[in-house]
């Protein structure tokens, strides 16, 4: 499973990057989300598949009876779902945004802050 | 203990003179002088005990884990230094007060060159090698605030940055020396580098040393070819240039070469370097100051020159060219900073510094006149004048039969004669002639506007009368401390025929003959120099320029605003090093074997495949969007089969809902229905995403192939419900033991939240009004 799984991730970090290297703020922001899927996946594989038994107490005991599956790496992607949902809305809603105020959605075209040819240096003293 | 005490009282004026520039306008600068006026008779109270070459060094540690100690050295050498900058200082200080009277930036100016005081004592009293790099870089830092003193004008903020540099790139290099020096030798201070038996020539790194050392005292002291930045640091006030450019700091350099000659001199290379560049410097100075006629920066010039002049004398090191040294160097501190208050007070009482504007000033500035005179004569070596003395004595210190000694002596005398003749276009031409047409009626300035060159150019004239009283508590101790043995100085006013005495009878004659033919001489170089156009002065500037171009591309080059750039140099540096370090340390994974998975699993791998496909392949936006869902439940699906169903249940909410949102977004883009990218760009922007995924697949890989470490997973398992009271392992981990965790996490999504909403509710004017600033705002 891990196998397959690292072979997964490598899939979805390649075309998360695919995506972002694009000009267009949409298909980058598929890329984000790709991104965060894969980065989740990692951490799950590296946590290992020992038990595909959700890490819950039995009602009559104080520790897990039986194997259960890492409840680390869970932990952890819960948190990153959430993270990266957010950072995601609020990409989408600047790339918007920038389309509504600046009439493109292709980022070398959003030079407002950074205008092209302008490359002289200040001199004197 | 209290030498150390004495070292802060400088800086505690340079804190008083703002907090009492409101109450004390006028008598500011008359309060404040009372300062270094009990330093100079504070040290000078310590002049007897020195006068037989005694050395002694008083410290407490300071940084103890470095061996860094905050110590001062105390002999005739260092005594002498600090009697001239708290000397010279109270008179400065005196002279500022009127130079800038009724200027409401005269306590910060006091500040500052009470800052320089500090600093200057510092350095010519510490001991230790990190304690004196610390002061060097202060003068440099206040010199620095001096001269872009008057902030407003180009000139001053170029030659302050120029100054500061320059300076400061040497006291870069002095610094490495002294740890080059520290870690070679084990000495870190001068009192033991001094105690050494063959100080540091024996060292391998000798030469390194000597460099590094050399980098900083000649930019310090304005050696060929640094000497540019001194005529343009005369843009500051004039009391500064007296004080700091003539008398004090651009002697720093000196003075180090002067402290490290026990240490590092006597060697073929410390012979030749130094009077070398001395003798260039002294020569260049000179020629250089006969082209101007700016008062002030004629004096610079010489300054150049005389600085040129000590280093070369210092470099030759016999026992009679460091008495001359010596003598030289005080007397001019003292004439030469007694010139600068002349040259200021003209400025001030007459309105103009040009010498072609400047004539007849006898009448108007008489006791003006009388001390420029003063001040000229001793410049121009004449007894019965301190300066006579030193040119005497220098003369005698470097006969020799030899064509060396012989190459210098001609240097010296033909620099000394130049330097006589500008010395009287300074103190003498102005006041010849017949009355001029001035920009002021010239008359005599109030007193404490001459009392400062007045005290200057009559202790030129004591030294030279009481010469035996000056040489047995100036000369010979500070003589003494350089040459590490006792040195007899005996030179005395009275001419009598020798060698030296013919030499001075040339350098007048010279002296003179240059001076009446100023005119044509000036006209000569000035041509010349036109001619030759460059000068290390504008390559100053070109360097700096270039410096700006090239950063400034750099910059370019990296921040030039495009966001595909970013994301590839990014993604390339991401690729190279995963998949560098992978192979480098060797931890590619090994080759593993083809996974055996239920056909379930098989199924959800695949429909994650193919979304994943689809919406890199899509033309379609909705197909896109789907296809993201699509691969998002997939992964949601995978979550629940592991044993992860809170994992899934959040998986699928927010797949749903990113779906959600981007269709609605979506739709109201138009977007381009293909790719943008032509087949070579999709084929790079293709190889570096494959290359990014396959080092993270390996990367993957080879992590679940090393043993698992399951500590920290125990842990919570064992104490989720015995310690936190909860069965689901994974939510008392977010809610308990990392709960201060989930609290920033809910405060990055609360601030992802507001800044949505400001987005979505602040409308920003559109791009064409942005352009157009008189647009309607209404």
């Amino acid at each position: 499973m891990e196998t397959a799984l690292s072979i997964v991730v490598g899939l979805l970090f390649a075309s998360a990057v695919y995506l972002m290297l694009s000009l267009h703020t949409i298909r980058i922001l598929l890329g984000v989300v790709l991104l965060g899927n894969s980065v989740n996946l990692l951490i799950f594989t590296a946590g290992r598949f020992r038990s595909d038994v959700p890490p819950i107490i039995p009602i009559d005991s104080y520790v897990p009876t039986t194997d259960v599956a890492n409840p680390l790496p869970q932990a952890l992607i819960l948190t990153a779902i959430v993270i990266s949902f957010s950072f995601f809305v609020f990409l989408l809603v600047l790339a918007y945004r920038a389309y509504q105020d600046l009439g493109t959605d292709d980022s070398d075209k959003m030079r407002l802050a950074e205008p092209v040819g302008d490359d002289t240096p200040p001199q004197g003293y | 203990m209290i030498a150390l005490v004495a070292l802060a009282v400088p800086f505690v004026a340079a804190v008083l003179a703002p907090l009492l520039g409101r109450f004390l306008s006028r008598w500011l600068a008359i309060v404040l002088s009372l300062f270094p006026l009990v330093l100079f008779l504070f040290w000078l109270r310590l002049v007897p005990f020195f006068t037989g070459g005694e050395r002694e060094s008083i410290g407490v540690p300071w940084i103890p884990s470095f061996g860094v100690e905050f110590s001062v050295l105390l002999d005739g050498l260092s005594l002498t230094f600090a009697l001239l900058v708290s000397g010279i200082g109270t008179l400065i200080v005196l002279f500022a007060g009127a130079y800038l009277k009724g200027d409401e930036r005269l306590p910060r100016f006091l500040c500052y060159l009470f800052l320089f005081m500090g600093a200057m004592q510092g350095l010519v009293l510490a001991d230790d090698l990190i304690m004196l790099f610390v002061f060097w870089e202060l003068t440099s830092i206040s010199s620095f605030l001096l001269i872009g003193f008057e902030r407003e004008r180009m000139a001053s903020r170029r030659a302050a940055i120029q100054a500061l540099v320059v300076t400061g790139l040497g006291g870069l290099s002095l610094l490495a020396g002294f740890l080059l020096i520290r870690y070679a030798s084990g000495a870190s201070s001068m009192s033991e580098l001094l105690a050494m038996e063959n100080g540091l020539r024996d060292l391998p790194v000798y030469l390194a040393c000597f460099i590094l050392v050399l980098g900083g005292a000649f930019t310090k002291s304005a050696q060929f070819p640094f000497h540019f930045w001194l005529p343009n640091a005369m843009e500051a006030p004039t009391p500064v240039s007296a004080y700091l450019h003539s008398a004090t700091m651009v002697k720093a350099g000196v003075y180090l070469l002067m402290r490290l000659q026990p240490a590092m001199g006597d060697t073929i290379l410390w012979e030749t370097v130094l009077p070398v560049f001395g003798a260039i410097t002294l020569l260049v100075g000179t020629i250089l100051g006969l082209r101007q006629t700016d008062l002030k920066l004629v004096l610079a010039y010489t300054t150049v020159a005389s600085l040129g002049l000590l280093v070369m004398l210092t470099g030759f090191g016999t026992e009679g060219a460091i008495a001359g040294a010596v003598l030289y160097l005080v007397a001019h501190s003292l004439f030469k900073g007694g010139l600068f208050m002349v040259a200021g007070g003209i400025d001030h009482e007459a309105g103009s510094r040009d010498l072609r504007q400047l004539s007849g000033l006898r009448h108007g500035m008489p006791l003006t006149f009388a001390i420029a005179l003063l001040c000229a004569l001793s410049m121009g070596g004449l007894p019965p004048f301190v300066g006579f003395l030193a040119k005497e004595e220098l003369y005698y210190g470097l006969v020799g039969d030899d064509a060396w000694s012989m190459a210098l002596l001609a240097v010296a005398v033909i620099g000394n004669g130049l330097m006589l003749a500008l010395g009287f276009i300074v103190g003498l031409r102005p006041f010849l002639g017949k009355d001029m047409k001035a920009p002021k009626k010239a008359h005599e300035g109030p007193l404490d506007l001459w009392i400062g060159p007045a005290v200057l150019a009559v202790c030129g004239l004591g030294a030279g009368i009481l010469y035996r009283f000056f040489h047995e508590m100036i000369s010979i101790p500070m003589a003494s401390a350089i040459a590490g043995q006792p040195v007899p100085v005996e030179i005395s006013p009275i001419p009598h025929l020798s060698i030296a005495f013919y030499l001075t009878l040339l350098t007048i004659a010279l002296g003179v003959g240059i001076y009446l033919l100023q005119d044509s001489l000036r006209a000569g170089v000035d041509r010349t120099l036109t001619a030759l156009g460059w000068g290390p002065d504008r390559g100053f500037d070109q360097a700096i320029a270039g410096l700006t171009t090239v950063s400034h591309r750099i910059t370019y080059f990296f921040q030039n605003g495009r966001l595909d750039i970013y994301m590839t140099t990014v993604f390339c540096a991401l690729a190279f090093t995963v998949l560098f370090s992978l192979s480098f340390f060797a931890e590619t994974p090994a080759l593993p074997e083809w996974p055996a998975l239920a056909i379930h699993e098989w199924t959800i791998l695949l429909i994650i495949v193919v979304g994943i496909g689809t919406v890199i392949m899509a033309h379609n936006r909705l197909t896109a969007i789907v296809s993201l869902g699509i691969q998002g439940f997939g992964v949601a699906v995978l979550f629940m089969l592991q044993g992860a169903p809170d994992l899934s249940f959040t998986q699928f909410m927010v797949e749903t809902l990113s779906v959600v949102i981007l269709a609605l977004v979506m739709t109201r883009i138009p977007l381009a229905k293909t790719d943008h990218r032509s087949n070579p760009e999709k084929l790079v922007d293709g190889g570096i995403a494959i290359l990014c995924g396959i080092g993270i697949g390996a990367l993957l890989l080879s992590v679940t192939q090393t043993p698992f470490d399951g500590r920290l997973s125990e842990f919570y398992e064992q104490f989720s419900r015995t310690i936190a009271h909860g069965r689901n392992i994974v939510n008392v981990i977010i809610v308990d033991f990392r709960g201060l965790d989930t609290l920033g996490e809910i405060a990055v999504v609360m601030v992802a939240g507001l800044a949505v909403l400001g987005l979505i509710r602040i409308r920003r004017p559109r791009i064409e009004d942005i352009a157009t600033p008189t647009g309607d705002r209404s």
